[in-house]
């Protein structure tokens, strides 16, 4: 088999892509036949996932890391100086540098009056340990693979495809998404074990004062899954923004499908419509945003054309046959730094002499347009990823089973949203990226006191989802682009592994509740023990100062250090970035534990409960093992995680970059953030609150020094905003739904008063009209003409009846008499005609 | 016109045209019959007369001696004067018949009582 990454990628992955998609079809069309009550269905699905899986780690292991050699090691505590990325591994990006051309000269750097000069005296000034900023310039295009498989249409020069862009990313994300949801697969067929049942009883819905008997659901479900993988990795491999579009919003009805499984209980239905609708209004800004690049780019697609051995096309001239947004966006020319294109700039703006003058004021219009590209495009990822203020849909999406919960927050959806601000990373500029970071703070500040309060076993993990999806952006907002899909890829593993947890002692106790657990650390200890690694991989356990840790230790620091490199290198308000960063680590601990010891500690609260519980089996609890492992393992140094994310690392982006419409904003470069000073203050601060987290909740629900019920009392307004989620709930219903039905209402009105008003009066004077016509016109006229030639008809026969009167001497008159009367006419006739 | 015509009938020797006259004669005679008798057996008469009149046209035409060696219908004629008579003979045996039937219906031969046939 042909192995070179250019013909192998694409073909593998694809398979990988459309296996899921396969399994789907099968599902839907024969699904209830695959054996009794469909559990085949279930084989089938978790066939495809895992020969997915398969392919996608063939893709990596086998195809990937032979023929891409990773960039040199400079993270981990030893900073060296001078190890940067001036010098990119030469076999991983020869052919870049061949095609595109030498990265820019470092004279025309300092040369040039563009805002990132700022960057490069700023780099200089705050980062004196580090070698000289030029070194920083710009890291060269990631070695990646770009190329369409079908056309759907083009429009003169804009052309719509299905494509595919393979980087180190891609096939990252590939793997992660299909090994986790292998796992949720497999351990969904144990857990869905009720839905084998004919009749299910569904004894939270009360029909006719009797629960819900209906035909049980499993290959159904097991349908929904495999399009749910099928829409995620068709984002993960796109090659344009529309495609990822497509499979976003296939993504979305897939959600809808599963958070409302369980459709005839009222909250599930609502909930699976209020994830829908939540999502719809940021997909309309992240319509905004494609429309913005659209229309000025001319162009969706994320990278050049490429030829079969996957070089970048060229023009006779040297220039890019057919340059995508990235390369649109930092071109050779200007040594990859973020510059807005011509066709950024309003036609007008770019032909008057007296502006071409001022180039910054030309620039500030693409600068503007850039702004509303890239936030349209953010929109779309805070609808998905559930940030501040779309993050309401998330917790409410704890009404799907557990295994789809599991997949939703680690893997799928809400992985989507990180996803694609770490792909679109080129093109946020700095403005973007603060918007970027703010929406990050809110929400994992936002989102970790709600989780302090919540007792729903399931919405604990699913408000730790928010807040951890809100450290993903923080760190992509502040420059973190490793770190924030770091965590992105650390957190996937441990979610789900919590979660599964949780879906394990649900199946168990059959309550989501928390005041009705307690002590089932015996009773089920492989639940228990794996979700603790769970909750120590989330609150990034580790050894401070030292490679040993949790996977959670190493995203989270980095998280924290870059978070301390912005705000030493912006200072003023930017701190506050930090502050909740190292504040919510420390409500993120006190959570965690807070839900690990009072489910599985202490005296159990619901001996009915805890009598009937017992261990999940064996297909629930070597997924959880499985799992576990990689929660510990995935991010450890040996593994080279961050090295091949850093293959994929947008270009450019390693220079950092300074603010174009706010000139004192510095998105500091992601290497700065490894300075030993940083990495020793961070690794400390972050190790500290954690501590103190667990601290706090072992002081309360582990040894009982403080009451919990005396804590609410004393806190009671806090308690109680918390409780009731900051009143999001209550504030959209009076802000946006309240309005809309009010709006709604007049607009009824104003359609019955109004619209049907008018309609019924133009039937009626239609009718009139209609009515004199048939009278006057239909029944007079045309009647009465054909009434009176019929008439005529008739008296001309009863006149020729007159005739025939059987008289045979009249007969013979009339015979003698025509005759004559015939010969006399014609000898008229002749005389006339020919005399 | 007319007058000379007639003239010329009485100056020149006999030809076809002073047959012709005497069959026109026979022929309007006959059709005045048929059209005035109210008797059936008149009517046949009638018909005879208007059949006889023709007939002397076609033997006046067919007769080479009267038309001077001029184009004549040869022995046509007679054969069709021939087939006239026959059909006559025909004709009044079928209508004798009728009028044997219609006199046993109605115990007379009158015409105009057969109005049957009327619209």
């Amino acid at each position: 088999m042909d192995l070179t990454p250019a013909t192998a990628l694409p073909k593998l992955l694809a398979a990988a892509w459309l296996l899921p998609l396969a399994s789907f079809v099968v599902i839907l069309f024969i699904g209830k036949r695959l054996g009794p009550h469909g559990k085949w269905a279930g084989y089938v699905a978790s066939g495809a996932i895992v020969s997915a899986f398969l392919l996608s780690f063939t893709a990596m292991f086998i195809v990937w890391l032979p023929n891409h050699e990773l960039p040199v090691a400079h993270h981990g505590d030893h900073h060296e100086e001078g190890d940067h990325y001036d010098a990119p591994a030469g076999a991983d990006h020869h052919h870049d540098s061949a095609m595109i051309g030498e990265p820019a000269p470092l004279a025309s750097h300092a040369a040039t009056d563009s805002p990132f000069q700022l960057v490069a005296l700023q780099e200089e000034s705050h980062a004196d340990e580090h070698a000289a900023a030029e070194g920083h310039a710009a890291n060269p295009p990631p070695t990646y693979y770009f190329g369409d498989w079908y056309a759907l249409g083009q429009f003169g020069n804009l052309k719509l495809t299905i494509g595919y862009y393979i980087d180190a990313l891609t096939v990252t994300m590939f793997c992660m998404v299909t090994l986790i949801a292998s796992c949720v697969h497999i351990y969904a067929t144990g857990y869905m074990h009720d839905e084998l049942h004919d009749p299910y009883h569904d004894h939270e819905v009360i029909v006719h004062g009797h629960h819900l008997s209906r035909p049980g659901r499993f290959h159904r479900f097991f349908q929904y899954l495999s399009l749910f993988c099928f829409s995620m990795l068709g984002i993960v491999i796109a090659g344009n923004v529309a495609m990822v579009f497509v499979f976003w919003e296939l993504v979305g009805i897939c959600s809808y499908f599963l958070i409302g499984f369980y459709f005839e209980r009222h909250s599930a239905s609502t909930a699976a419509n209020k994830a829908f609708i939540v999502n719809r209004v940021g997909d309309f800004g992240m319509l905004i945003g494609m429309m913005a690049l659209w229309a000025s780019l001319g162009t969706f697609a994320f990278g050049d054309k490429q030829d079969a051995k996957g070089q970048t096309l060229l023009t006779d001239s040297g220039a890019i046959a057919e340059p995508g947004i990235f390369s649109q966006l930092r071109t050779a020319e200007n040594g990859y730094r973020l510059v807005p294109p011509a066709s950024m700039i309003a036609e007008e703006t770019r032909q008057q002499p007296a502006i071409e003058a001022e180039d910054a004021a030309a620039g500030k219009a693409g600068h503007w347009l850039l702004l509303v590209a890239g936030v349209g495009i953010f929109c779309g990822c805070v609808g998905k990823s559930a940030q501040f203020p779309l993050h309401v849909w998330l917790p409410d999406a704890m009404e799907g089973p557990t295994p789809v919960s599991a997949l939703v927050h680690s893997a799928t959806m809400v992985a989507a949203g990180v996803y694609l601000v770490g792909r679109f990373y080129p093109a946020f500029s700095p403005e973007a990226l603060l918007v970027i970071a703010i929406i990050g703070c809110i929400t994992l500040s936002l989102a970790a006191t709600i989780a302090i309060t919540a007792t729903d076993i399931k919405r604990v993990l699913a408000y730790s989802t928010v807040s951890q999806l809100g450290y993903m952006m923080l760190a992509l907002g502040l420059g973190g682009w490793i770190a924030g899909l770091f965590h992105l890829i650390t957190h996937a593993f441990f979610k789900s592994l919590l979660f599964m947890c949780s879906g394990s002692v649900i199946h168990a106790v059959h309550t989501n509740d928390m005041t009705e657990m307690g002590g089932l650390r015996k009773k089920m200890p492989i639940t228990a023990y794996t979700m603790l690694i769970g909750c120590l991989a989330i609150i990034g356990a580790g050894v401070p100062l030292t490679p040993i840790g949790f996977s959670g230790y190493f995203s989270k620091d980095s998280i924290i250090e870059q978070a301390w490199s912005h705000a030493q290198t912006n200072g003023g308000g930017y701190w506050i970035f930090l502050v909740m960063a190292v504040l919510g680590a420390s409500m993120t601990a006190f959570y965690m534990f807070r839900l690990w010891f009072m489910t599985f500690t202490g005296a159990p609260r619901d001996h009915h409960k805890y009598d009937h519980a017992h261990e999940s089996p064996r297909v629930m609890t070597w997924p959880l093992i499985l799992l576990a492992t990689f929660a510990i393992a995935v991010a450890w140094p040996a593994f080279n995680l961050t090295r091949v994310l850093e293959q994929a690392q947008p270009v450019g982006t390693a220079a950092g970059g300074s603010g174009m419409l706010i000139d004192d904003l510095v998105v500091p470069a992601e290497h700065l953030s490894h300075a030993p000073d940083i990495k020793l203050r961070a690794g400390l601060a972050a190790f500290g609150s954690a501590l103190i987290g667990v601290f706090g909740a072992a002081v309360v629900y582990l040894w009982g020094y403080l009451n919990p019920n005396e804590i609410k009392q004393t806190f009671k307004p806090v308690y109680t905003l918390l409780w009731n989620k900051w009143y999001f709930d209550q504030l959209y219903n009076v802000l946006f739904i309240r309005p809309a039905l009010f709006i709604g209402k007049q607009i009824a009105l104003f359609d019955r008063g109004v619209i049907d008003w008018f309609l019924h009066s133009c039937a009626w004077v239609c009718r009139g009209v209609a009515g004199i016509f048939s009278t006057v016109f239909d029944r007079t006229l045309v009647d009465g003409t054909v009434n009176t030639l019929a008439n005529w008809t008739w008296d001309f026969g009863l006149l020729l009846r007159n005739l025939q009167t059987g008289n045979l001497r009249q007969y013979v008159f009339f015979i003698v008499t025509g005759t004559v009367f015939m010969f006399v006419t014609a000898s008229v006739v002749r005389f006339f005609a020919f005399s | 016109m007319t007058i000379s015509l007639l003239a010329n009938l009485l100056t020149e020797p006999p030809g076809p045209a002073h047959y012709m006259t005497v069959g026109a004669v026979m022929f309007v005679c006959g059709a005045m019959c048929m059209a005035t008798k109210r008797n059936a057996l008149g009517v046949l008469m009638g018909i005879e007369l208007v059949l006889n009149g023709a007939n002397l046209n076609f033997i006046a035409f067919g007769s080479k001696y009267l038309n001077n060696g001029g184009p004549d219908l040869g022995l046509d004629a007679p054969l069709i004067a021939l087939f006239v008579i026959v059909l006559a003979a025909a004709e009044a045996a079928v209508a004798l018949a009728i009028a044997l039937n219609f006199y046993n219906n109605h115990d007379s031969i009158d015409v105009d009582r057969a109005d049957q046939l009327q619209g």
